[in-house]
């Protein structure tokens, strides 16, 4: 029972942390305080559950004892504006019986509320991740801080700062209008992309905050695609999420090297996440509106092909990538993919005049570095190609990548003596 | 919430006051502002405020005032006025913000009212 009864506990914590945070916070707009009263009424759950038994609606009940002592907190202080948030607090709409523990409350969920006021252009852009995994999931600011490589002191320091702001300038939990809700979605999505993408970098998952931020991240985004079913995009991030997800055995061989897209193993690749990617990306071009992750999930969809034993489509991913460019206003990385997949339609030296116009721009940027190696190597300038994978490993982000790139050019310089030594 | 709508004009703006070929229009924008304003019963106060040059800059320093010709920070836009208006949240207040003249040339600054 004692286990059984903590057991629910943790799960209500972690299922209705994000709801009850937005549903306490709603009108007062204290998120600080939300949390605090809710990690108290966790606590007292892990003291008296086990002791008189799960209630039967834990999620009402935790509501009702945080609720409570946010009262409590608002009557403790003596500053107006608490009494006034304790006025708004107790014109909430549950009732008294509630706090008995009324079973038949269910809690309207303002979740996409409160993700709409974690990424409210009034806030600091490099907050709204951050705020959103806090508020949403719960994970400790701690950890958000490794999975930023952020100091804990400056990322306790801006989650803070976020909640004030939310506080005292009056963002509100709404979800916006029609007319706004393409620009607000978007730093939503973002938000979440954001927190897939700086796990993602972990390949290996040696880095246990990662890995974690990688999980939270896919939650987030299967929340988002059931709370926003209507918006193509939030179906389009869900899909691209589990399409990547979905290779995540794949990217590092047994002895941790760095496998390339089109030579991982397809037998490693989880088939029903795939599957189900689809199924989402389906649902959002039956919306009719093209977006920017509705098309980096198509591309990740022509990949996922060979998973079924068919062949890459490049001319298709071409395409694709066409569109990415043009809905993401000209994003160099999204022009350095396509160049990418241009050399696998036309070959390398059709598509090296289109890498051109992105030198200089991504200069600091090791893939382009590692496409041009492989380009000009494939087009016969081995000068050029060494000189570009020089580049390259300079910039690897770890260890994988940058001994698969001095593989890459040990073969090269090998292959040269090789001829060479042929030729003379 | 109440709320300060604080208008940031560019010298431009400030010389169209003065200039009777745009005055009409200048001020004509401000008037149809504050009267949308007031018809959705949303100001409950505020001032224009004369050109930079009028401003002076007080400080006290060793219990010595010292005063500075200009305003407080020599910036290309410069406080024009600002409304006092009743918003239910920070998004009605920028909607507001939006509406007036200087949002689409100087800036607009919407901060919370201090409540007392």
């Amino acid at each position: 029972m004692t286990s059984g009864a903590a057991a629910i506990a943790e799960r209500a914590a972690r299922e209705s942390y994000g709801k009850l945070v937005a549903f306490l916070a709603a009108r007062t707009r204290d998120l600080a305080a939300a949390e605090d009263a809710l990690s108290e009424a966790f606590a007292s759950a892990l003291r008296v559950w086990p002791e008189s038994g799960v209630p039967d609606n834990p999620e009402a009940w935790l509501f009702a004892a945080a609720r409570r002592r946010i009262i409590d907190a608002a009557r403790r202080s003596q500053t107006a504006r608490d009494h006034a948030a304790r006025e708004i607090a107790l014109a909430g709409p549950d009732p008294e019986a509630s706090e008995e523990g009324a079973p038949e409350m269910t809690l309207p969920d303002r979740r996409l509320g409160l993700m709409f006021a974690c990424a409210h252009p009034a806030i600091d852009a490099a907050a709204r991740t951050p705020l959103m995994l806090q508020t949403v999931l719960g994970v400790p600011a701690e950890r958000i801080a490794a999975a930023f490589l952020v100091e804990p002191a400056a990322m306790g320091q801006r989650l803070v700062r976020a909640k004030r702001k939310i506080k005292d300038a009056g963002i509100p939990f709404d979800v916006p209008g029609p007319d706004e809700w393409d620009d607000r979605l978007g730093a939503v999505l973002d938000a979440v992309y954001a927190a897939y993408a700086d796990g993602w970098i972990d390949a290996a998952g040696a880095d246990a905050d990662r890995v974690e931020l990688v999980s939270e991240a896919l939650w987030l985004s299967e929340i988002l695609a059931r709370l926003a079913a209507h918006h193509p995009e939030a179906l389009g991030l869900r899909a691209l999420i589990l399409h990547l997800h979905a290779r995540r055995a794949a990217r590092r061989d047994a002895a941790g090297g760095y496998v390339p897209l089109d030579a991982q193993d397809t037998a490693l690749w989880d088939i029903a996440a795939i599957r189900e990617a689809e199924r989402v990306l389906f649902q959002a071009g039956r919306l009719g509106r093209i977006g920017r992750f509705q098309l980096e999930a198509a591309i990740q969809s022509a990949h996922a092909a060979r998973a079924f034993g068919r062949r890459v489509d490049w001319a298709a991913i071409v395409q694709l990538y066409d569109g990415l460019v043009a809905v993401t206003g000209g994003s160099p990385v999204a022009a350095l993919n396509r160049v990418a997949a241009l050399a696998r339609r036309d070959g390398a030296a059709a598509a090296l005049p289109a890498l051109s116009p992105l030198a200089g721009i991504l200069d600091a940027y090791q893939p382009y570095w590692a496409l041009r190696a492989r380009l000009l190597e494939e087009t016969g300038d081995r000068a050029g190609a060494d000189a570009a994978y020089e580049a390259a490993i300079a910039q690897a982000p770890d260890a994988a990548t940058k001994s698969f790139l001095e593989g890459r050019q040990s073969a090269l310089r090998k292959n040269v003596e090789v001829r060479d030594g042929g030729s003379s | 919430m109440k709320y300060a709508i604080i208008v940031y004009e560019t010298p431009a703006e400030f010389a169209e006051r003065e200039d009777p070929s745009t005055a009409g229009a200048y001020w004509g924008a401000y008037s149809a502002y504050n009267a949308t304003l007031a018809q959705a019963g949303a100001v409950t106060g505020g001032a224009g405020l004369t050109p930079p040059h009028a401003a002076t800059t007080l400080r006290i320093r060793n219990g010595k005032r010292v005063v500075a010709d200009g305003p407080y920070a020599e910036t290309k836009e410069q406080l024009g006025g600002f409304f006092l208006i009743e918003a239910e949240s920070l998004d009605a207040a920028l909607d507001w913000a939006a509406k007036c003249p200087a949002a689409t040339r100087g800036a607009v600054e919407v901060r919370p009212v201090l409540q007392m």
